[in-house]
Protein backbone atom coordinates (compact mmCIF):
# COMPACT_ATOMS: atom_id res chain seq x y z
CA UNK A 1 0.00 0.00 0.00
CA UNK A 2 2.57 2.46 -0.80
CA UNK A 3 0.64 4.62 -2.66
CA UNK A 4 -1.86 5.42 0.12
CA UNK A 5 -0.72 7.50 3.21
CA UNK A 6 -3.18 9.41 4.01
CA UNK A 7 -7.20 9.29 3.88
CA UNK A 8 -9.47 11.60 3.49
CA UNK A 9 -13.32 11.14 5.43
CA UNK A 10 -16.26 13.17 3.85
CA UNK A 11 -18.74 13.90 6.47
CA UNK A 12 -18.62 13.05 10.32
CA UNK A 13 -22.19 11.11 10.91
CA UNK A 14 -22.09 7.84 12.00
CA UNK A 15 -20.46 6.28 9.12
CA UNK A 16 -18.23 9.04 8.47
CA UNK A 17 -16.96 8.82 12.39
CA UNK A 18 -16.50 5.07 12.16
CA UNK A 19 -14.99 5.17 8.71
CA UNK A 20 -12.04 7.51 10.06
CA UNK A 21 -11.83 4.92 13.17
CA UNK A 22 -11.38 2.29 10.47
CA UNK A 23 -8.90 4.15 8.86
CA UNK A 24 -6.69 5.25 11.60
CA UNK A 25 -6.64 2.17 13.27
CA UNK A 26 -5.46 0.41 10.58
CA UNK A 27 -2.35 3.00 10.44
CA UNK A 28 -3.39 5.69 7.95
CA UNK A 29 -3.10 9.66 8.41
CA UNK A 30 -6.60 10.54 8.43
CA UNK A 31 -8.45 13.80 7.83
CA UNK A 32 -12.34 13.86 9.07
CA UNK A 33 -13.75 16.75 6.75
CA UNK A 34 -17.97 17.57 7.85
CA UNK A 35 -19.10 21.22 7.18
CA UNK A 36 -20.43 21.70 10.89
CA UNK A 37 -18.40 21.77 14.28
CA UNK A 38 -20.76 20.58 16.30
CA UNK A 39 -20.91 17.37 14.32
CA UNK A 40 -16.87 16.97 14.22
CA UNK A 41 -17.16 17.10 17.67
CA UNK A 42 -19.75 14.33 18.20
CA UNK A 43 -17.55 12.33 16.02
CA UNK A 44 -15.02 13.11 18.49
CA UNK A 45 -16.75 12.67 21.40
CA UNK A 46 -18.31 9.08 19.52
CA UNK A 47 -14.39 7.87 18.90
CA UNK A 48 -12.85 8.86 22.10
CA UNK A 49 -15.88 6.83 23.80
CA UNK A 50 -15.30 3.79 21.46
CA UNK A 51 -11.50 3.61 22.09
CA UNK A 52 -11.99 4.15 25.75
CA UNK A 53 -14.08 0.48 25.55
CA UNK A 54 -11.18 -0.73 23.31
CA UNK A 55 -8.77 -0.12 25.66
CA UNK A 56 -11.55 -1.30 28.70
CA UNK A 57 -11.87 -4.89 26.44
CA UNK A 58 -7.83 -5.18 26.54
CA UNK A 59 -8.54 -5.02 22.67
CA UNK A 60 -5.90 -1.60 22.66
CA UNK A 61 -3.81 -0.61 24.84
CA UNK A 62 -3.42 3.47 26.53
CA UNK A 63 -0.62 4.35 24.01
CA UNK A 64 -2.12 2.26 20.88
CA UNK A 65 -4.98 4.49 21.33
CA UNK A 66 -3.03 7.62 21.94
CA UNK A 67 -1.11 6.84 18.70
CA UNK A 68 -4.26 6.35 16.56
CA UNK A 69 -6.11 9.12 17.90
CA UNK A 70 -2.67 10.94 17.20
CA UNK A 71 -3.05 9.92 13.50
CA UNK A 72 -6.82 11.33 13.39
CA UNK A 73 -7.48 15.30 12.45
CA UNK A 74 -10.90 17.08 11.97
CA UNK A 75 -11.63 19.90 9.82
CA UNK A 76 -14.21 21.94 8.42
CA UNK A 77 -12.16 23.02 5.48
CA UNK A 78 -12.03 20.84 2.10
CA UNK A 79 -8.87 22.33 1.45
CA UNK A 80 -7.86 19.71 3.77
CA UNK A 81 -8.43 17.32 2.26
CA UNK A 82 -6.41 18.59 -1.16
CA UNK A 83 -3.01 16.04 0.39
CA UNK A 84 -5.33 12.96 0.55
CA UNK A 85 -4.47 9.73 -1.64
CA UNK A 86 -8.46 8.27 -1.07
CA UNK A 87 -10.97 10.32 -0.08
CA UNK A 88 -13.78 8.41 1.36
CA UNK A 89 -17.20 10.60 1.02
CA UNK A 90 -20.10 9.17 3.58
CA UNK A 91 -21.96 12.54 3.34
CA UNK A 92 -25.93 12.88 3.01
CA UNK A 93 -27.59 10.26 0.47
CA UNK A 94 -28.27 12.68 -1.97
CA UNK A 95 -26.88 12.51 -5.67
CA UNK A 96 -26.44 16.39 -6.08
CA UNK A 97 -24.31 16.04 -2.72
CA UNK A 98 -22.19 13.63 -3.66
CA UNK A 99 -21.60 14.83 -7.15
CA UNK A 100 -20.96 18.14 -6.07
CA UNK A 101 -18.41 17.27 -3.24
CA UNK A 102 -16.47 14.91 -6.15
CA UNK A 103 -16.41 17.88 -8.40
CA UNK A 104 -15.23 20.25 -5.91
CA UNK A 105 -11.97 17.51 -4.62
CA UNK A 106 -11.35 17.03 -8.34
CA UNK A 107 -10.35 20.86 -8.04
CA UNK A 108 -8.14 20.27 -5.08
CA UNK A 109 -7.02 16.89 -4.90
CA UNK A 110 -4.15 15.67 -6.66
CA UNK A 111 -4.58 13.72 -10.18
CA UNK A 112 -4.14 10.33 -8.71
CA UNK A 113 -5.64 10.47 -5.20
CA UNK A 114 -9.11 8.34 -5.51
CA UNK A 115 -12.64 8.84 -4.51
CA UNK A 116 -14.46 6.71 -3.36
CA UNK A 117 -18.30 6.75 -2.05
CA UNK A 118 -19.89 4.95 0.61
CA UNK A 119 -23.35 5.25 -1.05
CA UNK A 120 -25.21 2.73 0.02
CA UNK A 121 -28.30 2.95 -2.58
CA UNK A 122 -27.05 5.17 -4.86
CA UNK A 123 -25.12 4.58 -8.74
CA UNK A 124 -21.40 4.68 -8.65
CA UNK A 125 -21.63 5.69 -11.75
CA UNK A 126 -23.62 8.38 -11.70
CA UNK A 127 -21.68 10.01 -8.54
CA UNK A 128 -18.61 9.58 -10.38
CA UNK A 129 -20.16 10.91 -13.96
CA UNK A 130 -19.29 14.71 -12.92
CA UNK A 131 -16.36 14.29 -10.81
CA UNK A 132 -13.50 15.21 -13.67
CA UNK A 133 -11.96 11.66 -12.51
CA UNK A 134 -14.43 9.05 -13.15
CA UNK A 135 -11.62 6.50 -13.80
CA UNK A 136 -11.00 7.14 -10.30
CA UNK A 137 -13.98 6.63 -8.71
CA UNK A 138 -15.12 3.36 -6.90
CA UNK A 139 -17.84 2.52 -4.50
CA UNK A 140 -16.86 1.27 -0.94
CA UNK A 141 -20.10 1.02 1.12
CA UNK A 142 -19.11 -0.12 5.10
CA UNK A 143 -21.70 -1.34 6.54
CA UNK A 144 -22.99 -0.16 9.79
CA UNK A 145 -21.54 0.43 12.72
CA UNK A 146 -18.12 0.61 10.39
CA UNK A 147 -15.79 0.26 13.34
CA UNK A 148 -17.24 -3.05 14.76
CA UNK A 149 -18.40 -4.48 10.80
CA UNK A 150 -15.64 -5.72 8.46
CA UNK A 151 -17.89 -5.95 5.49
CA UNK A 152 -17.26 -3.51 2.61
CA UNK A 153 -18.95 -3.87 -0.45
CA UNK A 154 -16.87 -2.42 -3.58
CA UNK A 155 -18.58 -1.49 -6.38
CA UNK A 156 -16.57 -0.76 -10.11
CA UNK A 157 -18.88 2.16 -11.77
CA UNK A 158 -18.73 1.35 -15.57
CA UNK A 159 -15.68 3.92 -15.90
CA UNK A 160 -13.55 2.42 -13.04
CA UNK A 161 -10.15 1.71 -13.59
CA UNK A 162 -8.97 -1.56 -12.94
CA UNK A 163 -6.05 -0.27 -11.19
CA UNK A 164 -7.97 2.08 -9.24
CA UNK A 165 -10.24 -0.84 -8.15
CA UNK A 166 -7.49 -3.07 -7.37
CA UNK A 167 -5.95 -0.06 -5.08
CA UNK A 168 -9.36 0.04 -3.21
CA UNK A 169 -9.57 -3.18 -2.75
CA UNK A 170 -6.35 -3.93 -1.13
CA UNK A 171 -6.61 -0.58 0.64
CA UNK A 172 -9.10 -2.19 2.24
CA UNK A 173 -7.72 -5.04 3.30
CA UNK A 174 -4.90 -3.18 4.63
CA UNK A 175 -7.07 -1.36 6.92
CA UNK A 176 -8.50 -4.67 7.81
CA UNK A 177 -11.64 -5.15 6.00
CA UNK A 178 -13.27 -7.81 4.23
CA UNK A 179 -14.38 -6.26 0.45
CA UNK A 180 -17.06 -8.32 -1.39
CA UNK A 181 -17.62 -7.20 -4.95
CA UNK A 182 -20.59 -6.53 -6.43
CA UNK A 183 -22.55 -5.03 -9.36
CA UNK A 184 -23.41 -1.41 -9.54
CA UNK A 185 -26.42 -2.28 -9.27
CA UNK A 186 -29.13 -0.24 -6.41
CA UNK A 187 -28.71 -1.41 -3.00
CA UNK A 188 -25.63 -3.30 -3.97
CA UNK A 189 -25.92 -6.74 -2.16
CA UNK A 190 -27.12 -5.86 1.06
CA UNK A 191 -29.48 -3.32 0.92
CA UNK A 192 -30.99 -4.91 -2.03
CA UNK A 193 -32.16 -7.66 -0.26
CA UNK A 194 -32.81 -6.22 3.44
CA UNK A 195 -35.24 -2.77 2.20
CA UNK A 196 -37.83 -4.78 0.12
CA UNK A 197 -37.47 -7.65 2.95
CA UNK A 198 -38.18 -5.78 5.74
CA UNK A 199 -41.15 -4.30 3.86
CA UNK A 200 -42.14 -7.31 3.27
CA UNK A 201 -42.60 -8.08 6.57
CA UNK A 202 -44.18 -4.73 7.44
CA UNK A 203 -46.69 -5.25 5.05
CA UNK A 204 -47.54 -8.79 6.59
CA UNK A 205 -47.95 -7.31 9.62
CA UNK A 206 -50.63 -4.71 7.63
CA UNK A 207 -52.62 -7.61 6.48
CA UNK A 208 -52.92 -9.27 9.88
CA UNK A 209 -50.75 -12.45 8.80
CA UNK A 210 -49.04 -12.24 12.65
CA UNK A 211 -47.77 -10.03 14.76
CA UNK A 212 -44.78 -8.29 15.50
CA UNK A 213 -43.46 -10.73 18.14
CA UNK A 214 -44.94 -14.00 16.74
CA UNK A 215 -42.95 -12.81 13.04
CA UNK A 216 -39.32 -12.30 15.47
CA UNK A 217 -40.20 -15.44 16.82
CA UNK A 218 -40.60 -17.04 13.68
CA UNK A 219 -37.70 -15.81 11.78
CA UNK A 220 -35.46 -16.41 14.42
CA UNK A 221 -36.03 -20.06 15.61
CA UNK A 222 -36.58 -21.03 11.62
CA UNK A 223 -33.91 -19.28 10.69
CA UNK A 224 -31.34 -18.34 13.30
CA UNK A 225 -31.10 -14.71 12.48
CA UNK A 226 -29.87 -12.90 15.58
CA UNK A 227 -32.39 -10.21 15.12
CA UNK A 228 -36.16 -10.58 14.33
CA UNK A 229 -36.88 -8.09 12.11
CA UNK A 230 -39.06 -6.23 13.59
CA UNK A 231 -36.51 -5.81 16.18
CA UNK A 232 -34.35 -4.23 13.56
CA UNK A 233 -36.76 -2.03 11.32
CA UNK A 234 -37.11 -0.44 15.18
CA UNK A 235 -33.59 -0.13 15.38
CA UNK A 236 -33.21 1.33 12.11
CA UNK A 237 -36.07 3.48 12.62
CA UNK A 238 -39.43 3.76 10.48
CA UNK A 239 -38.01 7.53 9.20
CA UNK A 240 -34.50 5.82 8.22
CA UNK A 241 -36.93 3.02 6.14
CA UNK A 242 -38.43 5.57 4.81
CA UNK A 243 -35.78 6.80 3.13
CA UNK A 244 -33.71 4.16 1.95
CA UNK A 245 -36.92 2.76 0.37
CA UNK A 246 -37.60 5.86 -1.22
CA UNK A 247 -34.21 5.61 -2.73
CA UNK A 248 -33.75 2.36 -3.40
CA UNK A 249 -37.36 2.62 -5.13
CA UNK A 250 -36.44 5.31 -7.01
CA UNK A 251 -33.47 4.08 -8.41
CA UNK A 252 -34.92 0.19 -9.32
CA UNK A 253 -38.35 0.86 -9.48
CA UNK A 254 -39.48 -2.64 -7.64
CA UNK A 255 -42.64 -2.51 -6.26
CA UNK A 256 -41.66 -4.78 -2.96
CA UNK A 257 -38.82 -1.63 -2.53
CA UNK A 258 -41.46 0.76 -2.18
CA UNK A 259 -42.38 2.36 1.29
CA UNK A 260 -45.05 0.64 2.78
CA UNK A 261 -48.07 2.90 3.86
CA UNK A 262 -47.62 1.38 7.61
CA UNK A 263 -44.13 2.58 7.75
CA UNK A 264 -45.66 6.36 6.54
CA UNK A 265 -48.53 6.07 9.33
CA UNK A 266 -46.12 4.81 11.70
CA UNK A 267 -43.79 7.76 11.41
CA UNK A 268 -47.17 10.26 11.28
CA UNK A 269 -47.94 8.74 14.72
CA UNK A 270 -43.92 9.26 16.06
CA UNK A 271 -43.39 5.48 16.58
CA UNK A 272 -40.41 5.96 15.32
CA UNK A 273 -38.77 2.87 17.16
CA UNK A 274 -36.07 2.86 19.64
CA UNK A 275 -35.50 6.51 19.06
CA UNK A 276 -38.68 7.50 20.04
CA UNK A 277 -39.66 4.87 22.73
CA UNK A 278 -41.87 2.98 20.59
CA UNK A 279 -42.35 1.49 17.28
CA UNK A 280 -43.45 -2.18 16.75
CA UNK A 281 -42.56 -2.67 20.64
CA UNK A 282 -41.98 -0.29 23.09
CA UNK A 283 -39.04 0.74 24.65
CA UNK A 284 -39.83 2.60 27.93
CA UNK A 285 -36.63 3.35 30.36
CA UNK A 286 -34.64 1.12 27.53
CA UNK A 287 -31.55 3.18 26.04
CA UNK A 288 -31.52 4.27 22.23
CA UNK A 289 -29.27 1.98 20.18
CA UNK A 290 -26.49 3.44 17.93
CA UNK A 291 -27.04 7.15 16.84
CA UNK B 1 -52.16 -30.13 28.80
CA UNK B 2 -52.44 -33.84 27.28
CA UNK B 3 -52.43 -34.81 24.03
CA UNK B 4 -53.02 -37.60 21.41
CA UNK B 5 -51.72 -38.09 18.17
CA UNK B 6 -53.18 -39.61 15.13
CA UNK B 7 -50.72 -40.03 12.84
CA UNK B 8 -51.41 -40.52 8.72
CA UNK B 9 -47.91 -41.19 7.83
CA UNK B 10 -45.43 -39.21 6.01
CA UNK B 11 -45.02 -36.30 8.63
CA UNK B 12 -43.04 -33.78 7.33
CA UNK B 13 -42.78 -32.03 10.72
CA UNK B 14 -42.33 -35.41 12.80
CA UNK B 15 -40.29 -37.55 10.43
CA UNK B 16 -38.93 -38.87 13.44
CA UNK B 17 -39.10 -39.64 17.01
CA UNK B 18 -39.61 -36.62 19.04
CA UNK B 19 -40.93 -35.65 22.12
CA UNK B 20 -44.56 -34.82 21.04
CA UNK B 21 -44.94 -37.82 19.98
CA UNK B 22 -43.40 -39.88 22.91
CA UNK B 23 -45.40 -37.82 25.11
CA UNK B 24 -49.31 -38.84 23.72
CA UNK B 25 -52.13 -40.38 25.08
CA UNK B 26 -55.12 -42.68 23.74
CA UNK B 27 -57.70 -40.29 25.38
CA UNK B 28 -55.64 -36.70 25.27
CA UNK B 29 -57.37 -33.29 25.60
CA UNK B 30 -55.59 -31.88 22.49
CA UNK B 31 -55.80 -34.15 19.38
CA UNK B 32 -52.87 -33.40 17.08
CA UNK B 33 -53.27 -35.11 13.57
CA UNK B 34 -49.29 -35.20 11.83
CA UNK B 35 -48.55 -36.40 8.25
CA UNK B 36 -49.69 -35.77 4.57
CA UNK B 37 -53.62 -36.93 4.83
CA UNK B 38 -53.74 -34.43 8.35
CA UNK B 39 -56.60 -32.48 7.09
CA UNK B 40 -58.61 -35.45 5.36
CA UNK B 41 -58.67 -37.39 8.81
CA UNK B 42 -60.09 -34.20 10.42
CA UNK B 43 -63.56 -36.01 11.05
CA UNK B 44 -62.33 -38.82 13.11
CA UNK B 45 -61.20 -36.60 15.78
CA UNK B 46 -63.70 -36.51 19.00
CA UNK B 47 -66.01 -33.39 18.82
CA UNK B 48 -65.27 -32.53 22.49
CA UNK B 49 -61.70 -31.74 22.35
CA UNK B 50 -60.21 -28.59 23.99
CA UNK B 51 -58.64 -28.08 20.73
CA UNK B 52 -57.81 -29.85 17.47
CA UNK B 53 -54.52 -29.16 15.45
CA UNK B 54 -53.89 -30.40 11.86
CA UNK B 55 -50.60 -30.45 10.17
CA UNK B 56 -50.31 -28.61 7.20
CA UNK B 57 -48.39 -28.51 3.98
CA UNK B 58 -48.96 -25.67 2.07
CA UNK B 59 -52.26 -25.49 1.85
CA UNK B 60 -54.15 -23.04 3.71
CA UNK B 61 -56.60 -24.63 6.96
CA UNK B 62 -59.53 -23.29 4.97
CA UNK B 63 -58.90 -26.10 2.77
CA UNK B 64 -59.96 -28.56 5.43
CA UNK B 65 -62.32 -26.49 7.61
CA UNK B 66 -64.43 -24.72 5.44
CA UNK B 67 -64.79 -20.87 5.86
CA UNK B 68 -68.16 -18.02 6.66
CA UNK B 69 -67.57 -15.14 5.04
CA UNK B 70 -64.91 -14.29 7.92
CA UNK B 71 -66.47 -16.27 10.58
CA UNK B 72 -65.04 -19.07 10.72
CA UNK B 73 -62.86 -20.42 13.54
CA UNK B 74 -63.56 -23.21 16.02
CA UNK B 75 -61.28 -25.92 17.94
CA UNK B 76 -59.46 -26.84 14.97
CA UNK B 77 -56.36 -25.01 14.25
CA UNK B 78 -53.54 -26.01 11.69
CA UNK B 79 -49.88 -26.33 12.18
CA UNK B 80 -46.72 -26.68 10.05
CA UNK B 81 -42.91 -27.38 11.98
CA UNK B 82 -41.18 -25.18 9.72
CA UNK B 83 -38.24 -27.44 7.37
CA UNK B 84 -36.17 -26.23 4.65
CA UNK B 85 -36.40 -29.27 1.88
CA UNK B 86 -34.32 -32.28 3.14
CA UNK B 87 -32.78 -30.45 6.47
CA UNK B 88 -34.38 -31.60 9.60
CA UNK B 89 -36.90 -29.76 10.95
CA UNK B 90 -36.34 -26.32 13.13
CA UNK B 91 -38.41 -25.93 16.67
CA UNK B 92 -40.14 -23.58 15.03
CA UNK B 93 -44.11 -24.64 15.03
CA UNK B 94 -46.48 -22.00 12.97
CA UNK B 95 -49.69 -22.09 14.82
CA UNK B 96 -52.44 -21.35 12.52
CA UNK B 97 -55.40 -19.57 13.48
CA UNK B 98 -58.93 -18.43 11.71
CA UNK B 99 -60.95 -15.44 13.05
CA UNK B 100 -62.77 -16.97 15.16
CA UNK B 101 -60.67 -19.94 16.58
CA UNK B 102 -61.47 -20.37 20.12
CA UNK B 103 -58.42 -18.56 22.65
CA UNK B 104 -58.69 -21.50 24.82
CA UNK B 105 -57.65 -23.76 21.91
CA UNK B 106 -54.99 -21.36 20.77
CA UNK B 107 -53.61 -21.37 24.53
CA UNK B 108 -54.09 -25.20 24.74
CA UNK B 109 -52.36 -26.24 21.41
CA UNK B 110 -49.45 -23.52 22.42
CA UNK B 111 -48.77 -25.75 25.56
CA UNK B 112 -49.02 -28.93 23.77
CA UNK B 113 -46.04 -27.74 21.54
CA UNK B 114 -43.96 -25.78 23.84
CA UNK B 115 -44.52 -28.59 26.88
CA UNK B 116 -42.52 -30.85 23.79
CA UNK B 117 -39.82 -28.16 23.38
CA UNK B 118 -40.79 -26.44 20.85
CA UNK B 119 -41.36 -23.04 20.09
CA UNK B 120 -44.82 -21.49 18.61
CA UNK B 121 -45.49 -18.60 16.33
CA UNK B 122 -48.80 -17.75 16.17
CA UNK B 123 -50.09 -16.14 12.74
CA UNK B 124 -53.52 -16.15 10.78
CA UNK B 125 -54.52 -18.19 7.61
CA UNK B 126 -52.70 -17.21 5.08
CA UNK B 127 -50.63 -19.53 1.96
CA UNK B 128 -47.25 -19.60 3.71
CA UNK B 129 -48.00 -18.61 7.05
CA UNK B 130 -44.87 -16.42 8.05
CA UNK B 131 -41.36 -17.61 7.07
CA UNK B 132 -42.27 -19.43 3.94
CA UNK B 133 -44.48 -16.07 3.08
CA UNK B 134 -41.10 -13.67 3.63
CA UNK B 135 -38.08 -15.96 2.62
CA UNK B 136 -39.29 -17.37 -0.63
CA UNK B 137 -39.66 -13.78 -2.36
CA UNK B 138 -36.14 -13.19 -0.97
CA UNK B 139 -34.01 -16.56 -1.72
CA UNK B 140 -36.21 -16.07 -5.56
CA UNK B 141 -34.39 -12.78 -5.82
CA UNK B 142 -30.91 -13.85 -4.42
CA UNK B 143 -31.02 -16.71 -7.27
CA UNK B 144 -31.96 -14.07 -9.94
CA UNK B 145 -29.22 -12.21 -8.81
CA UNK B 146 -26.95 -14.78 -9.17
CA UNK B 147 -27.84 -14.98 -12.43
CA UNK B 148 -28.13 -11.01 -13.42
CA UNK B 149 -24.56 -11.12 -12.37
CA UNK B 150 -24.66 -9.25 -8.96
CA UNK B 151 -22.04 -10.87 -7.33
CA UNK B 152 -20.73 -14.43 -6.91
CA UNK B 153 -22.67 -16.60 -4.92
CA UNK B 154 -19.42 -17.03 -2.22
CA UNK B 155 -19.86 -12.79 -2.23
CA UNK B 156 -23.47 -12.79 -1.93
CA UNK B 157 -23.71 -15.31 0.90
CA UNK B 158 -20.62 -13.62 2.82
CA UNK B 159 -22.29 -10.40 2.67
CA UNK B 160 -25.38 -11.48 4.43
CA UNK B 161 -23.33 -13.23 6.58
CA UNK B 162 -21.25 -10.13 7.47
CA UNK B 163 -23.55 -7.71 7.64
CA UNK B 164 -26.74 -9.28 9.25
CA UNK B 165 -25.18 -12.16 10.83
CA UNK B 166 -27.12 -14.52 9.26
CA UNK B 167 -26.03 -18.03 10.05
CA UNK B 168 -26.12 -18.98 6.46
CA UNK B 169 -26.32 -17.23 3.32
CA UNK B 170 -28.91 -17.86 0.93
CA UNK B 171 -27.25 -19.37 -1.83
CA UNK B 172 -25.18 -22.00 -0.08
CA UNK B 173 -28.42 -22.66 2.04
CA UNK B 174 -30.74 -23.63 -0.99
CA UNK B 175 -27.88 -25.49 -2.29
CA UNK B 176 -28.10 -27.46 0.89
CA UNK B 177 -31.44 -27.84 1.69
CA UNK B 178 -33.12 -28.55 -2.21
CA UNK B 179 -33.44 -26.39 -4.76
CA UNK B 180 -36.45 -28.38 -5.72
CA UNK B 181 -38.16 -27.82 -2.25
CA UNK B 182 -37.63 -24.13 -2.91
CA UNK B 183 -39.35 -24.25 -6.16
CA UNK B 184 -42.55 -26.88 -4.82
CA UNK B 185 -42.96 -24.04 -2.18
CA UNK B 186 -42.62 -20.79 -4.13
CA UNK B 187 -44.64 -22.02 -7.11
CA UNK B 188 -47.75 -23.17 -4.46
CA UNK B 189 -46.99 -19.33 -2.85
CA UNK B 190 -47.05 -17.81 -6.61
CA UNK B 191 -50.16 -19.73 -7.36
CA UNK B 192 -52.11 -18.46 -4.35
CA UNK B 193 -50.91 -14.99 -4.38
CA UNK B 194 -50.13 -14.26 -8.24
CA UNK B 195 -47.11 -12.14 -7.52
CA UNK B 196 -44.03 -12.09 -9.49
CA UNK B 197 -41.63 -12.09 -6.24
CA UNK B 198 -42.94 -15.73 -5.30
CA UNK B 199 -42.44 -17.07 -9.20
CA UNK B 200 -39.90 -19.75 -8.89
CA UNK B 201 -36.42 -18.71 -10.38
CA UNK B 202 -35.12 -20.41 -13.27
CA UNK B 203 -32.44 -21.77 -10.85
CA UNK B 204 -34.94 -23.66 -9.14
CA UNK B 205 -37.15 -24.77 -11.69
CA UNK B 206 -33.67 -26.09 -13.47
CA UNK B 207 -32.86 -28.14 -10.22
CA UNK B 208 -37.08 -29.48 -10.06
CA UNK B 209 -36.55 -30.21 -13.85
CA UNK B 210 -33.73 -32.41 -13.28
CA UNK B 211 -35.26 -33.74 -10.23
CA UNK B 212 -32.61 -32.75 -7.74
Amino acid sequence: MADIKTVGVAGAGTMGAGIAIVAARGGYETVNFDLQDDVLDDAHKQTAAFFGKSVERGKLTEEEVDTILGRMRRTTSLQDLSTCDVVIEAVFEDLDVKQKLFAGLNDICPAETIFATNTSTLSITEIAGPSGRDDRCVGTHFCLPAQLNRLVEMSPGLNTSDETFETAWAFCEAIGQIPVKTKDSPGFILNHFLIPFNNDVVRMIDAGVAEPADIDIAIKTALGYPLGPCELLDMVGMDTQRLVSEALHGASHDPRAACPALVKKMIAAARLGRKSGRGFFDYDGQAMFGA
Amino acid sequence: MSHAIIDTGDSRSFPTDHALLDGAVDDGEVVVIIGKGAGARLSEAPGDKVAVVVELGTECLGVHTGEAGGDEGSNVLGFARFRLGDSDPTDLVELVCQPNTAVEAIDAARAVFENAGLVVAVCNDFSGRIVDRLIRPYYNEALRQLDQGLASAKDMDLTLKLGLGYPEGPIELLQRTGLSHHYEVAQALFEAYGDPAYAPARRSRVAMLRGE
